[in-house]
């Protein structure tokens, strides 16, 4: 019997919810099976088995919240074997969670764009920590054992430590085996020690002797935020068939519109953005367009009743898209204030699960990198994704005659599965007309 | 350059300093008329006189207290305890005050006084004649441990302790002062307190050690290159303060480590060695830091066991090749 404990998944993670069980109690588990989803400050996981088994218990039922450490389950030899739970502290932990299980009990993950429900028994009690896992009797997972030198010389070399061959004490993989497997590879031989999936991707036709003259292909280290950006986008690309709307706006009224704002607010500190005004213009239309506010999932569509609008945020990490919930509710002057603190959280990491969450829409904006206009992914479960492009002085015929004028390229990216073109554009077409007559935006 | 022994050393080095210093005093048992139970204070009562060598009676607490009245009050003691187990005696005025008074007092008083005192075991003196009990010192914030393992460093350790405003002990060994090292003449180098030296190159493996065992280490190392092993000596001579960096530096070098110490392994000098290497070189670390230490017993007075407890060339050796074996490295 195995305890599961709930896995450090990011940097910043300090405690996990758990998301969705894959694997239900009785359950067949093999090493490397998906058991669990789990969704961290940054995002939701999949969290695997490391051994084979059966999952005979879910210590922590969906929805619920707890600590780096705590057990979230039990891996047993047999369907029907029983947890061995140490302490009246663990007992009452599970029995809640069984209690919470029981009242959930084929409920399904609440639609995007609610809040995820807080579970009534509140989080669970932290167990203790995981015992270390050097000593003899410790568990046995699949992790081989391997010195702290030679983990550092794998990630440098690109090697997956896990394929090599540890010729230590008790198979430790030490730095004299990380050196044979870096020689081999260079010389071309044994490509078994080396799985292909592994290698960093040199140019086809460069070999060795892009190995040899410093300028080779590397494996940069890859952070959790930007494992979750390979995966949601690839899953956007594969699964959500993309349709593109385009529309240039005149801005002039709108520039207008933001100055006059600014003097107004200038007591009070705040200041409104373009992409603040475009923001809660489009949650303004949205309202009038429900049927763009909505959710293609699992060949059901969801109409969300609240709007909450991503922002897209680019950080070191990678991308985050806090989410301004309500942002057709919410006043202008704090859609900017709230935006800034969110963009804020997000550079420094603090970004709560629940501040990312739930979004039915989303903004993204490259204007400030000069760019005319650009074609966003979707971000899913949202039906679609409007990408601003920058303010321009451009030619335009007004009244037969060309002049110059001030304007914003819009396009919006939508899910044909949930949003039909011609849906789209009555959206698209609004929103347009709103931020072309910018009283619109706070009436 | 003159080839002298460890303790000829000790002896020139305290001459000289009362040449330099009309202020440094020397104070401890039998001392003068007997000339120091190991000769370091040889012929220094004739030439300098009673006000500045000092029989004093068997009374640790008391002379080591009148050590630090007077560098209170200017003078610059040099205290023989004749071994450091009788600083055990001492060691409330040692602690509590010697190490305390600058700070509790405001920095209104330093304490410039040096406790000069041997430790070692295999002299077959007994379990309470034995010990090497340096780190109670090196633990206490307030004062410096120096131990030199070798005449030349013997000299300038002694000089820089001298010339120190803080208390200082500086820790000899019986097994060392009839070592012989070259020292050179006219030396009037001052050590660095706080620094640690890689004694020898090497590239395999990280020795450290210190005093006896930085001395033995050496020896250990000559004989691994016979069979092309590569030890890295690092003698730490400062306990306290501990030059890390010189441990981490070395250990990141070589990716393994082996801490010869003189004292008891449990909650021993080898223990803070080995935290401060993982905590300053854990990535590089290729195999767990290996301890040799004394056998956890008071130390036996019969010779085949008295041998059999203290750390060896042999079991120092020992360690070496299996840590090496244990990162993969050939071994004879």
């Amino acid at each position: 019997m195995s305890e599961i404990y709930m896995p450090r998944l990011s940097d910043t993670m300090e405690e996990g919810v758990i998301s969705s069980w894959v694997k239900s109690v009785g359950d067949k588990v093999a090493s490397g099976d998906v058991l669990v989803e789990i969704e961290t400050d940054k995002a939701v996981m999949e969290y695997e088995a490391y051994e084979d088994g059966y999952l005979v218990k879910q210590a922590v039922s969906e929805g619920d919240t707890v600590p780096i450490g705590a057990v979230i389950g039990y891996i047993g030899d047999s369907p029907d074997a029983a947890p061995e739970e140490s302490g009246g502290g663990a007992a009452e932990q599970s029995g809640q969670a069984e209690q919470a299980a029981q009242a959930e009990e084929a409920e399904q993950a609440p639609p995007a764009g609610e809040d995820s429900p807080q579970p009534a028994g509140g989080a669970a009690e932290p167990q203790a920590a995981p015992a270390a896992q050097d000593g003899d009797g410790a568990q046995q997972g699949t992790r081989p054992r391997s010195s702290p030198l030679a983990r550092r010389l794998a990630r440098e070399y690109g090697l997956d430590i896990e394929a090599i061959t540890g010729s230590g004490p008790k198979g430790r993989v030490v730095r004299a085996d990380i050196e044979a497997a870096a020689k081999q590879r260079q010389d071309g031989a044994a490509p078994a020690q080396q799985p292909a999936a592994q290698a960093p991707a040199a140019p086809a036709g460069r070999g060795q002797e892009a190995y040899d003259d410093g300028r080779a292909s590397t494996e940069l280290p890859v952070s959790n935020v930007r494992k979750v950006i390979a995966r949601r986008l690839t899953q956007s690309k594969q699964e959500v068939p993309h349709f593109y709307l385009r529309r240039t706006i005149d801005a002039e009224a709108l520039k207008a519109f933001r100055g006059q704002i600014n003097e107004q607010l200038e007591s009070t500190g705040v200041k409104v953005s373009f992409n603040d005004l475009i923001v809660k213009a489009a949650a303004t239309t949205l309202r009038a367009h429900p049927e763009v506010n909505t959710s293609w999932v699992d060949d059901k569509l969801l109409q969300h009743g609240r709007i909450n609008v991503g922002v897209a945020v680019a950080v070191d990490a990678g991308l985050l898209v806090p989410v301004l919930h309500d942002a057709d509710k919410t006043p202008l002057s704090e859609i900017a204030t709230r935006t800034r603190e969110l963009a804020g959280k997000a550079r420094d990491g603090k970004l709560k699960p629940q501040e990312m969450s739930g979004g039915t829409f989303s903004v993204s904006n490259l204007g400030m990198f000069g760019m005319d206009s650009f074609s966003a992914v979707i971000n899913p479960p949202e039906a679609a994704i409007l990408a601003v492009g920058a303010m321009r002085q451009q030619p335009v015929v007004r009244d037969g005659e060309i002049v110059a004028r001030n304007t914003i390229a819009l396009e919006l990216s939508v899910d044909h599965r949930a949003v039909d073109g011609a849906v789209g554009a009555a959206f698209l077409k609004d929103l347009a007309e709103v931020l072309e007559n910018p009283m619109r935006i706070i009436l | 350059m003159s080839v002298i022994t460890y303790r000829q050393a000790l002896r020139d080095t305290l001459r000289a300093e009362m040449h330099r210093d009309e202020n440094v005093i020397l104070l401890g048992e039998e001392i003068g008329v007997f000339e120091g139970s190991y000769k370091i204070t040889e012929g220094l009562l004739n030439e300098f006189g009673e006000r500045r060598v000092r029989d004093t009676p068997i009374a640790e607490e008391g002379f080591v207290g009148a050590a630090v009245g007077a560098a209170m009050l200017g003078l610059r003691p040099v205290v023989e305890l004749m071994t450091i187990n009788f600083s055990l005696i001492a060691i409330d005025q040692i602690i509590n005050h010697a190490a305390k008074i600058y700070g509790m007092f405001g920095g209104q008083n330093s304490v410039p006084m040096v406790i000069r005192t041997p430790g070692g075991g295999g002299q077959q003196l007994g379990a309470t004649h034995s010990q090497n009990i340096e780190l109670f010192y090196a633990f206490v914030p307030g004062l410096k441990v120096l131990a030199p393992s070798t005449p030349a460093e013997a000299a300038s350790m002694l000089r820089a302790a001298i010339r120190d405003d803080d208390p200082v002990l500086l820790l000899e060994n019986l097994g060392l002062y009839n070592t012989k090292g070259e020292v050179p003449d006219d030396d009037e180098s001052v050590a660095e307190i706080g620094r640690a030296a890689v004694t020898r190159e090497g590239s395999d493996i990280t020795l450290i050690g210190y005093s006896r065992m930085a001395a033995l280490g050496t020896q250990v190392a000559e004989a691994l290159a016979k069979e092309d092993i590569s030890v890295e000596v690092v003698d730490l001579r400062s306990l306290r303060p501990l030059d890390r960096q010189t441990i981490v530096d070395s250990v990141k070098k070589t990716g393994c480590a082996v801490v010869a110490e003189d004292d008891w392994l449990t909650y021993g000098i080898g223990a803070e060695i080995a935290a401060s290497i993982q905590e300053g070189a854990f990535d590089y670390l290729d195999a767990p830091v290996r301890r040799v230490a004394m056998a956890e017993v008071p130390l036996p007075y019969a010779k085949p066991l008295e041998n059999a407890a203290l750390p060896s060339t042999e079991s120092v050796t020992t360690a070496i090749k299996e840590t090496l074996s244990a990162v993969g490295k050939r071994v004879g």
